[in-house]
């Protein structure tokens, strides 16, 4: 039993480092979009996205599902905990999602400057209310015996959960920059490029101090050595990111981006286990991967149809990919 | 403001609002696989292009159905917390299982459908038609595998633990294929994809008559109601042979429910068909009711001494809004009427090659148009609200399913915002069919050199 806890820990991780990787390009070009002046520009950025968004987001209502599955109470109460900031999320996913799908249906400067903008919102709200909710997980939250949340909302608004939330912008715009830089061709790619470095340079100084402060979560964490291992892998593997973008290029670069994202993910797992939902005003209240998991049973089947579905799944990423694999042409307008 | 009365407020607003995309995008995805086969058959570009038409129609209206589903899922955790607790066990593996066969399948098979149609073989494209229909047929039988466990739960047990010193019930998973396979699960899967591919047939043949009737591009929307006219026939009668068979189960396993569908009080023999009536819940009885005797006994034992279980054999508290219940349900059954109507008229005239000629008839199929979708909804009405109070039935009431921790003002205020987003959005979609049936389908001169 406690095998399979700990490997539906794992798969749920999976899913978010999944969706965080895929989802962080197209959320990350999405902040960027506002940068390009030219109407060119920003028809390439939506072009370079436009077959992988939906796929990507489909990541994000797995992992929903699955942690509704395995892990009920968790799903409860973070996501009745965190009422308001969910909102937030899907009201930047709606407008992003009808920005990139109806910004090119219609021509009028008026309309593709109203998607435009919405794309932009659209995009950072979520990356930002995503590092906001695992700033506060990490922290841990106020609840009753049951796990409902009994803090304010202003609570979860609190500066290290604010850091964690820029951080992921940082993060996000890292990685939406080395993929325009890969998925584009001439100067655009160039720009995208050194959009990549500034991002990188903000990425880390708004990282530093968030570690400093976020070391003891991990230390205090039973697995204390664990998420350091994956902190310094982190910061590896991010300057090789640095290095390679600088070499231009632009393929590795983005891999090297994929994999940190990983590795800090991974650290903010590795951080909380076994608790999910540390409880702040009383420990034993926490929710943890052994006291809130769904039973044997159920663990059981949806192990089985994710070991049936996970590799169809990664087979579709990779082909759809292939199929797009060219790179996205800027028409100067 | 009573928490549990906005929670109930805001699920159906959006589950309606969602409502509106999903069944004509299966629908249409079913029509657009039969155009790129028939083109895939005989080159015929009147196919290409109608595929290629109805495909721009399919894409507008599946990213709103991606994007208010995403607020269902979220919402059973966001507002009702007490429900995923309990049910977590069982409804959380559908959720996610419709995530990885069906919704991954579909959203990378439409990325090619609808940006990939110079970069794959022209099989591969017909292939990823058929992947996207058989993506969106997949997901709404995991959905409703999900909410027919909720009718009639099956596969499971509840127990209760201490947690933290308080005890908590929950229902828990003891036979996975008894749950995803309930006694509700099949007769109504089959009534939700007929029900569904109902809108999009519908769809296609009343907005193609309306674009004859204005005289845009009449060629190719006469060829479009041609095309349609034939498969509305057939599955609004589908969907009314599964829709009886589904009310069979109904009258086995939730004999309240169907009371209610009925407006029956009194259990009885040669139980009578309500055809109008107002339903009085306080008084108990029917006012103006027009009756057709022996009806119901009939329809669901096929005798006339079919015992039919009355209200009042369940307490008050037990049992469903009756009114609200017996008027969604009966207004669905007149819609399915009138669409049935429709279609018969349409393939006689189809028969008679004069389908198009007369103008009477263009008008009635425009005014169809909402028609199935309204059908759709007071459907899902019907089926909802007769399982009240039960959130799930028999087992855990509505009241005690909310998420306790959320202030009703941030419902509220959610709930505003949801008025507004999707009032907007719906405006957007309307607008931007216009703009797509004024702009009308690429030319068959322009289809034909892309081809070449």
């Amino acid at each position: 039993m406690e095998a399979l806890q700990i490997i539906w820990f794992l798969i749920i991780g999976i899913l978010i480092i999944g969706y965080a990787i895929l989802d962080g390009f197209d959320l990350g070009v999405g902040f960027w979009h506002l940068f390009a002046k030219k109407k060119g520009e920003r028809t390439a950025f939506i072009h370079s996205i436009e077959p992988f968004w939906d796929g990507n987001e489909v990541w994000l209502v797995t992992a929903g599902g699955a942690l509704f599955a395995a892990f009920p109470p968790v799903y409860a109460t973070v996501f009745s905990g965190f009422y308001l900031a969910m909102m937030l999320v899907l009201l930047g996913l709606i407008f992003r999602a009808v920005g990139i799908e109806f910004r090119n249906k219609i021509e009028s400067k008026t309309w593709v400057k109203v998607w435009d903008i919405s794309f932009f919102v659209g995009s950072v709200l979520p990356t930002v209310v995503y590092g906001v909710a695992i700033g506060n997980l990490l922290q841990g939250l106020e609840l009753d015996p049951i796990g409902d949340y009994t803090g304010s909302f202003f609570a979860l608004l609190n500066p290290f959960a604010l850091f964690c939330g820029v951080v992921g912008l940082a993060m996000f715009a890292h990685h939406g920059a080395l993929y325009l830089s890969m998925k584009l061709e001439g100067e655009m790619a160039e720009t995208a490029s050194k959009w990549a470095q500034k991002a990188w340079y903000a990425f880390l100084f708004t990282l530093m101090p968030t570690l400093a402060y976020g070391v003891k979560f991990c230390i205090s964490g039973d697995y204390r050595i664990l998420p350091m291992i994956f902190i310094v892998l982190t910061l590896v593997v991010n300057s090789a990111a640095f290095m390679l973008n600088k070499k231009k290029k632009a393929k590795e670069a983005f891999l090297a981006s994929s994999v940190t994202i990983a590795f800090l993910m991974l650290a903010v797992a590795t951080a909380l286990f076994p608790n999910m939902v540390p409880c702040t005003n009383n420990p034993e209240w926490s929710l943890t991967v052994f006291n809130s998991s769904s039973s044997q049973l159920t663990l059981l089947s949806m192990l089985i149809i994710a070991v049936i579905g996970m590799p169809i799944v990664l087979g579709y990423t990779y082909f759809i990919h292939r199929v797009f694999k060219d790179k996205v042409k800027v028409h100067k307008d | 403001m009573d928490p549990v009365l906005l929670a109930r407020v805001q699920f159906a607003m959006t589950i309606m609002f969602h409502y509106i995309f999903p069944p004509l995008t299966i629908g249409l995805g079913w029509m657009i696989f039969m155009y790129n086969t028939r083109y895939q058959e005989n080159g015929n570009l009147v196919f290409r292009q109608l595929a290629q038409f109805w495909t721009r129609i399919f894409a507008v209206t599946f990213v709103l159905g991606v994007v208010t589903g995403i607020t269902m899922e979220f919402q059973f955790g966001t507002n009702w917390a007490g429900y995923s607790r309990f049910v977590g066990d069982i409804f959380g593996a559908p959720l996610a299982a419709e995530g990885v066969f069906a919704f991954f399948l579909e959203s990378s098979f439409l990325g090619i459908l609808l940006y990939g149609r110079k970069r794959v073989s022209q099989k591969l494209y017909w292939f990823s038609s058929l992947m996207v229909a058989v993506g969106a047929t997949a997901s709404a039988f995991w959905i409703v595998v999900a909410n027919s466990w909720q009718q009639t739960p099956a596969g499971f047990e509840v127990v209760t633990e201490m947690v933290n010193g308080v005890e908590v019930q929950k229902a828990v998973l003891t036979n996975f294929w008894e749950a995803v396979f309930n006694p509700s699960t099949l007769p109504r899967y089959s009534h939700v994809i007929t029900g569904a591919i109902t809108v999009g047939v519908f769809f296609i043949l009343g907005t193609s008559a309306w674009q004859v009737l204005k005289g845009r591009n009449t060629e190719f929307f006469r060829m479009s109601m041609r095309t349609a006219i034939v498969p509305c026939f057939a599955i609004i009668l589908l969907t009314m042979i599964v829709g009886h068979k589904h009310g069979h189960q109904v009258a086995e396993t939730q004999p309240a429910k169907l009371a209610a569908f009925e407006g029956i009080w009194e259990t009885q023999t040669a139980a009578p068909l309500m055809l109008f009536g107002l339903p009085d819940q306080e008084g108990e009885r029917n006012r103006f009711a027009v009756q057709v005797p022996g009806m119901v006994s009939l329809m669901v034992g096929g005798k006339f001494d079919t015992e039919i279980q009355g209200l009042k054999d369940f307490p008050p508290e037990d049992r469903p809004p009756v009114a609200i219940a017996f008027w969604a349900f009966h207004l669905m059954f007149y819609m399915g009427m009138w669409m049935a109507f429709i279609a018969f008229i349409g393939v006689i005239f189809w028969i008679n090659k004069k389908l198009l000629d007369h103008r009477l008839y263009l008008k009635l199929c425009a005014f169809t148009v909402p028609v199935p979708f309204l059908a759709n909804e007071v459907g899902w009405v019907a089926a909802e609200v007769g399982r009240q109070p039960w959130v799930v039935y028999n087992l855990l009431r509505t009241q005690d399913a909310i998420s306790k921790s959320v202030p009703a003002g941030q419902v509220l205020a959610s709930i505003t915002m949801f008025t507004l987003i999707y009032a907007l959005l719906f405006g957007l979609w309307i607008y931007l069919l216009r703009t797509q049936f004024k702009k009308g389908p690429d030319s068959i001169e322009t289809l034909a050199a892309e081809v070449e």
